[in-house]
């Protein structure tokens, strides 16, 4: 569905990626994860059309995307939570999701999706009104991931969704996650947290520092010595 | 002293909602670029001079109707042709090309925007001549006079649009990632170039010009009034005037706060990334915001040219200075702020109108910048300003 082929992205003189490669499958939960700057947050923006990659491509369902407009990207059907949220902040939760329907036209779907949407993070319903720069950060997190579910994606991009939360809403959204792949959706997750981020992907890519170190099947990556120690914690 | 009052108030009014139309110009494209378009008040003075020179074209003045300026036709005709070149261009040409070339050649997607300004330019120009033929159509008759200055507003509005179009496409977009300094330059320059470009004489040239009257002169009412109070007195301008300018706020205030396109300029403006993100075409909304701007801008010059007919040049110093009164009512409402720059504006009119009248024209200023001392010292984001949003 997705493939990426020796992607090369660089910040002014700093390459950020070396020329990386990682496919995603339909219907597939897969993770990138790595440490602080190893550049996986590049490769989202890359993949959404934010930045201009050096050399390399980036195709979805067979065509190359990365000369495309991140907002023609938007409307191929890959949706991005970015990292930090994004959330509107001057905007209510309304207004935020409605931002995300805003490439489609037909409101009955849209108001459909909506209910799922509000039906998996009830506690945005509650705050339906409310200026999104008040919700938690929990909420906003919530609030980023349904705002791109909204945009009807076949591809959903998550960057770091469990930053920063505590365990139990961190568990609530890893079963979130899995729900919404359960429904049809492609996820392409970057984690820190390797632990759940393994548990919850059927494949997975470890980045460090702008170069694919290790790849294959979640269970394997997270029996692995290497994976253990560097990103498990354990010794 | 009631009647002195009311007339002072009135007169604030009318001039407080043209400087807070062109407040708003100055605080959209802020609210979306962060960034100060000192060119906005250049359109502001085209408006006003492109009003003057259709209404002497459709023979509204007292001289016989003169023809419109050839180059303007010539100008049409090149981007129309080179429209067209473009759009095969983009079709056919650029995948046919060597790989090695492209990188020198101009990249697909000129064509649409150059068929978008063509067709505009000749728009524009078509409104003019509709203005011109309502006007010999119905000579001599105020109502028909009129609807060929509400003609004249729309081209005048729909010139400054694309102009600013023009504007934002060649001279601001290409340093959207630069820094905040380089664009603000920039800026000058732009405003610095349309100052003289209208001083040529193929242009307005540098004379003074007085502004045919398209309203008829009434006096809607009159209150009170004796042998020593003069009346209060309600003239059709200021009505008028005062009620275009609130009609156009409302109506930019019901699209930027309910409709989608709002929505999408209200996301752009507080991270355009993010609304990328959205599928909002990011370049699209800023070239709309620059449009409207212009647009309102040039209503406001219209506007004032019917209520001070005289006409400077458009480099002279009284113009500088209006756009400067209105881009301080712009800041003391709140930069970014769109519901503040209508406050600015009538808070500055007023105040400006209340100095001449109870102390004396020469001190106006005084209270304006005043104003704008007191507000950044008490509340820096200004009125209805909210700590400004840093752009990431
Ligand atoms: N806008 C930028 N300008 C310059 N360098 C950047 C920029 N964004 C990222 N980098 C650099 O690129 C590298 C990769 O950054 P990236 O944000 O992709 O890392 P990451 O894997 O997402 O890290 P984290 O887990 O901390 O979010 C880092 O070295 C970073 O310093
Ligand atoms: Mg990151």
């Amino acid at each position: 569905m997705l493939l990426v082929k020796d992607l090369v992205v660089s910040y002014g003189a700093v390459k950020a990626l070396h020329g990386i490669s990682l496919e995603v499958r339909q219907g597939e939960v897969v993770t990138l994860i790595g440490c602080n700057g190893a550049g996986k947050s590049t490769t989202l923006r890359a993949i959404s059309g934010l930045i201009r990659a050096r050399a390399g491509t980036v195709e979805f369902e067979g065509k190359p995307i990365h000369r495309t407009a991140p907002h023609e990207i938007v409307r191929l059907g890959i949706a991005q939570s970015p990292e930090g949220r994004g959330i509107f902040a001057n905007m209510t939760v309304e207004e935020n999701l409605e931002l995300g329907a805003y490439t489609r036209s037909d409101p009955e779907a849209i108001a459909s999706d909506r209910e799922w949407a509000l039906s998996l993070f009830p506690r945005l319903r509650e705050r339906f009104r409310q200026n999104a720069g008040t919700l938690s950060g929990g909420e906003q997190q919530m609030l980023a991931i349904a705002r791109a579910l909204l945009t009807k994606p076949r591809l959903l991009l998550l960057d770091e969704p469990s930053l920063g939360l505590a365990p139990q809403v961190v568990q609530t959204i890893f079963k979130i996650i899995r729900d919404i792949n359960a429904a049809g959706t492609t996820i392409l997750l970057v984690e820190q947290n390797a632990h759940m981020a393994l548990k919850v992907a059927h494949r997975a890519y470890v980045l460090e520092v702008g170069v694919i170190k290790m790849q294959g099947p979640a269970a394997e990556l997270a029996a692995s010595d290497e994976v253990r120690k560097a990103y498990l914690g354990m010794h | 002293m009631l009647e002195k009052f009311l007339q002072t108030l009135m007169d604030g009014l009318a001039v407080g909602s043209l400087y807070a139309l062109i407040a708003l110009g100055y605080t959209m494209v802020y609210g979306i670029l962060k960034f100060i378009n000192f060119a906005h008040s250049d359109i502001f003075v085209l408006g006003a001079w492109l009003s003057y020179s259709m209404a002497i074209m459709a023979g509204l003045s007292m001289q016989s109707a003169v023809p419109v300026a050839p180059w303007i036709f010539a100008a049409l005709g090149a981007v129309t042709v080179l429209a067209a070149v473009m759009q095969a261009w983009d079709r056919a040409g650029y995948d046919r090309v060597p790989a090695a070339w492209r990188g020198r050649l101009p990249t697909p997607g000129l064509g649409g925007t150059l068929t978008i300004v063509s067709l505009w330019g000749w728009s524009s120009v078509g409104l003019a001549f509709a203005a011109r033929m309502i006007a010999t159509g119905a000579a001599e008759s105020s109502a028909w006079r009129t609807v060929a200055g509400g003609v004249i507003l729309l081209a005048a509005m729909s010139t400054c649009g694309l102009i600013g179009f023009c504007v934002e496409r060649t001279a601001y977009k290409p340093l959207r990632k630069a820094p905040r300094l380089n664009v603000l330059i920039t800026a000058i320059g732009v405003s610095l170039l349309l100052q003289n470009l209208g001083q040529l004489d193929w242009m307005f040239g540098t004379r003074p010009q007085g502004m045919p009257r398209l309203l008829p002169d009434v006096t809607l009412a009159q209150f009170a009034g004796s042998e020593t109070v003069p009346p209060v007195k309600l003239h059709l301008i200021d009505v008028v005037g005062a009620g275009t300018a609130v009609v156009l706020m409302v109506a930019l205030d019901i699209l930027v706060f309910r409709t989608k396109l709002g929505r999408a300029m209200r996301a752009v403006s507080y991270n355009d990334r993010n609304a990328a993100l959205m599928g909002i075409p990011v370049d699209k909304v800023i070239s709309f915001t620059f449009v409207l701007g212009a647009a309102l801008a040039a209503a406001a010059g219209f506007l004032y040219a019917q209520k001070y007919p005289g006409l400077g040049q458009t480099a002279s110093a009284t113009w500088v200075l209006l756009g400067l009164k209105a881009f301080i009512a712009a800041v003391v409402g709140g930069i970014g702020n769109i519901r503040g720059a209508m406050l600015g504006g009538l808070l500055i009119g007023s105040a400006e109108m209340f100095a001449r009248a109870y102390q004396s024209p020469s001190v106006a200023d005084i209270y304006v910048f005043g104003i704008l001392i007191v507000v950044l010292l008490f509340k820096p984001t200004g009125i209805l300003g909210t700590n400004a949003q840093e752009k990431v």
